[in-house]
């Protein structure tokens, strides 16, 4: 993406410089073996821990274990081409369907409000007459350094109609029958305010920062014309960061598909979350609970490839929405 | 309003200008200025409220966690530590110390095996050097969530798993990390300062730990905090690595005891108290590394 952009001017200096000076030529080889050396960490990690596991996904996505006799004894298993008989069944299973439909609602709810409230927040922080500034942005920027498990526990309990203050706050109301926030029909709500909670600082901060770097010129000589701070904000602001609300999009949207950590540590609580609430849950059940592997790297694989998808899709359609105009 | 103030501008000379507008400014935006305020405030009190509640909470006994008012305070949060402590001879402690391990070690690995890829990528021309940026950043986009069961089956066949190596390892590669370095060393390090270095007999990696580093400081602060908050968040690799729960990180850990709660409800006592003092740390190291730390570099490194 930016790789191309940002060559450094310097790059290429040291490849001109060394035929100036023959002595230099034996370093200058050199300097083609040292930036190796110096990428071999990286590299190595890289393959053992990235590129060999991606690899062995797709290899056993591709198979299935053949149980001879009574499937006793070691040799009485062994590994067979399956085709795509593992892609078909996921694809096939409702369950696996369902949660990629929980998923799908899950993100609709999260993404948009997520990213509003970030931008709303960035934009009021970067607006010139709002008063604490620096305590709502340390305050809200705060649950970034809280893990998705810890917090999911503390919303867990306070979804909980025993110690919630939610439900004494509907009883001074008079309301009685309040349905249980994490009952079957709100849970999916209850998962999208933690990631919710969890997510709006940090997006707001990539945005507050990306507003700070813009010269403060602009808007001068957009209030010498008579532009409102509103019009500011929605004319000039939002489009100038439009970068960096594109990027917090697409890194929001991977996030969605990957939710495990929330729906796994709220399960203790509820009976609405099954094993297979999300796509992560399912290949994590076939995976441990019933020991299909194979089942599971197919439908890892399938994970990876929509990921891969939608961040393509989004791009390409952002980038023509929005850079359109340029050519 | 857009009218007046350009004809006003045409009309009123510029200093009467200037003090006229800023008290009509003044008069009229001030509303606009206390819902705006007042919006920002709900945002940090929506984002206080579970802390306000966890800190409020740990102060009560079991029994009074589901009796009294949610934010009435009670005076039992020094039991509660003891308590806390006492499960299974300080079991919770050593969580402590296997995430400060896994999450601490394990970023400034990672942190160093960014930089000097990094590095290696922005400041060397060499042949191979945009496929290997470019396999890397493909690495950005896979999840790593995804990798982690291959992971698992991959350690299992070198009988790593259920070990600390097993959660530290994976996570010592970190492409974005690497990503950022690149950007960042290409900024702060001026290619001239490298060649003045080398035109005085200095060696490479002497130049880049002594001279390269130091200047890269902030963008390695950067790295080091989103590699450390990845990897205290993962929940997934532990959680599929660790059998043994002497080896948990905490989240992993607090995650068993909630489970257990479900059967004996005193746990949660422990559960809260013990997801307040895990918090505690982790936002004391952000407000304490808040000026380092350089999120413009990811907000920037988004430029496409």
């Amino acid at each position: 993406m930016t790789a191309t952009v940002e060559a450094p001017s310097g790059d290429t200096r040291p490849a001109r410089r060394a035929p100036r000076h023959p002595v230099k030529r034996r370093t200058a080889a050199r300097r083609h073996v040292t930036p190796w050396m110096m990428l071999a960490p990286g590299i190595v990690l890289f393959t053992l821990f990235m590129a060999a596991p991606i690899l062995y996904t797709f290899v056993l996505s591709f198979q299935k274990e053949l149980v001879s006799g009574l499937g006793l004894g070691s040799g009485s298993r062994t590994r067979t081409f399956a085709g795509l008989e593992n892609y078909v069944a996921t694809f096939t299973d409702p369950e696996f369907l369902a949660s990629v439909g929980r998923v799908l609602v899950y993100g609709l709810i999260l993404v948009p409000t997520m990213l509003g409230l970030a931008l709303l927040f960035a934009l009021l922080l970067d607006a010139r007459r709002t008063g604490a500034k620096g305590f709502s942005r340390v305050s809200i920027f705060l649950p970034y350094a809280v893990p998705a498990v810890i917090s999911s526990l503390l919303w867990g309990f306070l979804y909980l109609p025993a110690v919630s203050p939610f439900y004494w706050i509907f009883e001074q109301l008079g309301w009685d029958d309040v349905p249980s926030l994490l009952s079957p029909g709100l849970v999916v709500f209850a998962i999208a305010n933690i990631g919710l909670w969890g997510g709006v600082g940090f997006n707001m901060i990539v945005m507050y920062t990306s507003l700070k770097a813009v010269p403060t010129e602009i808007y001068e000589a957009a209030r010498i014309d008579g532009a409102s701070e509103r019009q500011i904000a929605l004319r000039i602001k939002v489009p100038i960061i439009m970068p960096a609300l594109i990027m917090t999009a697409l890194f929001s949207m991977i996030a969605t598909l990957q939710v495990f950590a929330e729906p796994t540590t709220l399960r203790p609580l509820t009976n609405s979350l099954s094993t297979t609430w999300s796509p992560l849950m399912y290949v994590y059940r076939d995976a441990f609970t019933r020991d299909d592997i194979y089942s599971a790297a197919a439908t890892s694989v399938i994970i990876a490839v929509a990921t891969f998808a939608i961040s393509f899709l989004f791009l390409r359609v952002v980038q023509r929405r929005a850079f359109g105009q340029e050519d | 309003m857009t009218i007046t103030n350009q004809t006003r501008a045409m009309v009123v000379p510029e200093f009467h200008e200037a003090s006229d507008r800023r008290s009509r400014n003044g008069d009229q935006r001030m509303p606009l200025a206390i819902g705006s305020t007042a919006v920002l405030l709900l945002g940090a009190l929506y984002c206080l409220l579970p802390v306000a509640w966890v800190v409020i909470a740990s102060t009560k006994d079991a029994s009074e966690l589901f009796s009294t008012f949610t934010f009435a305070p009670s005076t039992h949060l020094w039991d509660n530590i003891v308590e806390l402590t006492n499960y299974r001879d300080g079991l919770y402690w050593r969580w402590m110390a296997n995430t400060a391990l896994y999450a601490g070690f394990g970023a400034i690995v990672s942190t160093y095996v960014s930089a000097l890829s990094g590095y290696a990528l922005a400041k060397y021309v060499f042949p191979g050097k945009n496929v290997v940026f470019r396999v890397l950043l493909m690495g950005v986009l896979v999840p790593g969530v995804i990798v982690a069961i291959p992971q698992y089956l991959l350690l299992a066949q070198v009988g790593l798993t259920n070990t600390y190596w097993s959660v530290l390892l994976p996570q010592l590669i970190s492409p974005y990390g690497i990503y950022l370095a690149r950007i960042y060393a290409a900024a702060a390090v001026p290619t001239d300062i490298i060649e003045s270095a080398r035109t005085e007999g200095a060696r490479e990696l002497y130049i880049f730990h002594r001279i390269a580093l130091p200047m890269m400081g902030p963008g390695l602060v950067t790295i080091f905090l989103f590699q450390f908050v990845a990897v205290w968040n993962n929940f997934m690799l532990p959680y599929i690595m660790l059998g043994n729960d002497e080896l948990f990180p905490i989240t992993v850990g607090l995650s068993g005891l909630l489970n257990q709660g479900a059967s004996l409800p005193a746990m949660y006592t422990l559960v809260i108290t013990g997801a307040l003092l895990s918090i505690i740390p982790l936002i004391v190291l952000f407000l304490v590394l808040q000026r380092y730390w350089r999120v413009d570099l990811a907000a920037g490194a988004v430029k496409a």
